[in-house]
């Protein structure tokens, strides 16, 4: 019974078609036409994680600043430039969607490495209060933003390596025949110029502005 | 329409740039130069800078196997002379994600890492464990626990209290450790692979087959009648619109490379295949925190 619908012309008639397809379809997946998207699509990730970690930057600061008000109040230029750092930084996004715009990337560049710079001289400031050193909650704030800073470090690595990645397959053959005949809007990301990434921890540098 | 598609593929050539490629070569050279020899795991314990004594070093072992068996997450402790000029947090995640501790799906590993001349140390947490061991703590037993002992040359005493504490703190969640533990039986190995590989066979038979019944007995059959053909014993019938022969061998020799692809073994990401010991398929994101005596 089976047999016999197996070989009904119909049947054997489309055979040959649905082969076809089934050869066609996995060969055009593996000439490279997904490489595009899923480059895309891992760059994106990588930038959510870079957020992600600079958001939970931002989150740790009001804190902060809370508990060095309490043992070095009249430090107020270096809490306030922090404060104001914090709140220009948070303003500033940039979604996927403009991960294209290079002008709108330096702008964040720029807002996380104010904000950078003001924590590490309100970090340094820190070192002249040892009652404060010694508080419970600071040294955890403390370690959970050193955390936050080397999670920012791999996140920026990551995002950094996806970029390239997607870069690349906008650029290199066979891949940009993909680019140049279906995937025209895609454009390449920004990417963190390599002085910032350097920039793991902090150095302290009393009064002179920290570059980067 | 030529001459658009040269258009936009000279388009493509102006976006290209220069700046940012030389970023990219220079971000490239900036990694290699860094890349130092990364040490090979050879066990839980890789004392490759010869600081933990032989006393220390088997029980230590057997508690972290232990501690492996309990909840599947991987701790490992790791020496090394030199980090090369390296930082150590770059280095410790470097590592990390080479030796890839941790389960596949719960990113459950930690490094344990003292670079010896740098007199620094690391507890690099996976991104699992993160909220349970969490910055904090690692900084505590880091201070509490190695720098003490450490500056009192006591290296082994100071890396075994260490690992204690940082079970003593992942086993503070008993109820999730358990959880974890079910979702990663120790040997899962060999049941799920038969199954895939049982899979892989019998849809590349279907699929292969079908495409051999559809190509091979118009080449190697006798003719019958037109579409009818007689191959191995059996009668093959085709619709009229048979395809020519020398289309035909080209795509038969294709199905000999794709055969290949019945081989399904590395799919499992577990651990623990025979004595040895490996890497689950965890990752970092560079929780933990660093210390230096």
């Amino acid at each position: 019974m089976f047999a016999q619908r197996l070989s009904s012309p119909s049947i054997a008639r489309k055979l040959p078609a649905f082969l076809m397809m089934a050869i066609v379809l996995p060969l055009l997946a593996g000439c490279g036409y997904n490489t595009i998207p899923t480059a895309e699509e891992n760059a994106k990730a990588a930038w959510s994680e870079v957020l992600n970690q600079y958001q939970r930057r931002a989150d740790l600061i009001p804190n902060l600043v809370e508990t060095v008000k309490g043992y070095a109040a009249h430090e107020k230029d270096t809490l306030d430039a922090v404060v104001e750092a914090r709140a220009k930084a948070t303003q500033v996004t940039v979604t996927p969607e403009t991960l294209k715009d290079p002008e709108a990337f330096k702008k964040f560049q720029d807002s996380q490495s104010g904000l950078t710079s003001a924590l590490s001289r309100l970090l340094a400031v820190v070192e002249n209060y040892p009652d404060l050193k010694a508080n419970q909650n600071f040294l955890a704030l403390q370690a959970q933003l050193e955390g936050t800073e080397n999670r920012i470090a791999v996140a920026r690595r990551d995002y950094i390596q996806a970029v390239r990645d997607y870069n690349l397959t906008l650029r290199t053959f066979p891949s940009v025949l993909w680019a140049t005949f279906w995937f025209r809007s895609n454009e390449p990301f920004a990417n963190f110029t390599i002085e910032e990434d350097k920039l793991q921890t902090p150095k302290v540098d009393f009064g002179t502005k920290q570059g980067g | 329409m030529t001459g658009r598609a040269l258009a936009t593929s000279g388009s493509v050539v102006t976006r290209i740039d220069a700046a940012l490629l030389a970023l990219a070569l220079l971000l490239f050279l900036g990694f290699t130069a860094f890349a130092a020899e990364l040490p090979a795991l050879t066990g839980r314990v890789v004392d490759n800078a010869g600081m933990i004594d032989a006393a220390t070093k088997a029980p230590l072992t057997q508690k972290l196997a232990d501690f492996e068996k309990k909840g599947s997450d991987q701790i490992v402790v790791a020496t090394i002379p030199s980090l090369g000029g390296e930082e150590i947090e770059p280095y410790a995640n470097r590592l990390f994600r080479f030796w890839k501790l941790g389960q596949g799906g719960e990113n459950n590993g930690v490094l344990l890492l003292v670079a010896k001349n740098d007199r620094k140390m690391r507890i690099e947490v996976g991104y699992g464990l993160e909220g349970t061991l969490t910055d904090l703590h690692t900084k505590l037993i880091i201070e509490n626990d190695m720098v003490p002992a450490f500056r009192a040359g006591n290296f082994s005493g100071g890396i075994s209290k260490a690992v204690d504490d940082m079970i003593m703190v992942l086993e503070g969640n008993p109820e999730e450790l358990e959880a974890r533990g079910k979702r990663n039986p120790a040997d899962d190995s060999s049941p799920v692979d038969p199954i895939v590989a049982l899979f892989l066979i019998l849809w590349a038979t279907m699929f292969f087959g079908g495409l051999a019944m559809a190509f091979l007995p118009p080449i190697f059959g006798t003719k019958l009648s037109p579409g009818v053909y007689k191959w191995l014993g059996m009668t093959f019938r085709y619709g009229s619109s048979s395809s020519g022969s020398g289309w035909v061998t080209g795509s038969s020799s294709g199905s000999g490379w794709s055969s290949g692809s019945s081989g399904g073994g590395w799919s499992s990401g577990s651990s623990s295949g025979g004595g040895g010991f490996s890497g689950g398929g965890g990752s970092s994101g560079g929780g933990g925190s660093s210390g230096s005596w």
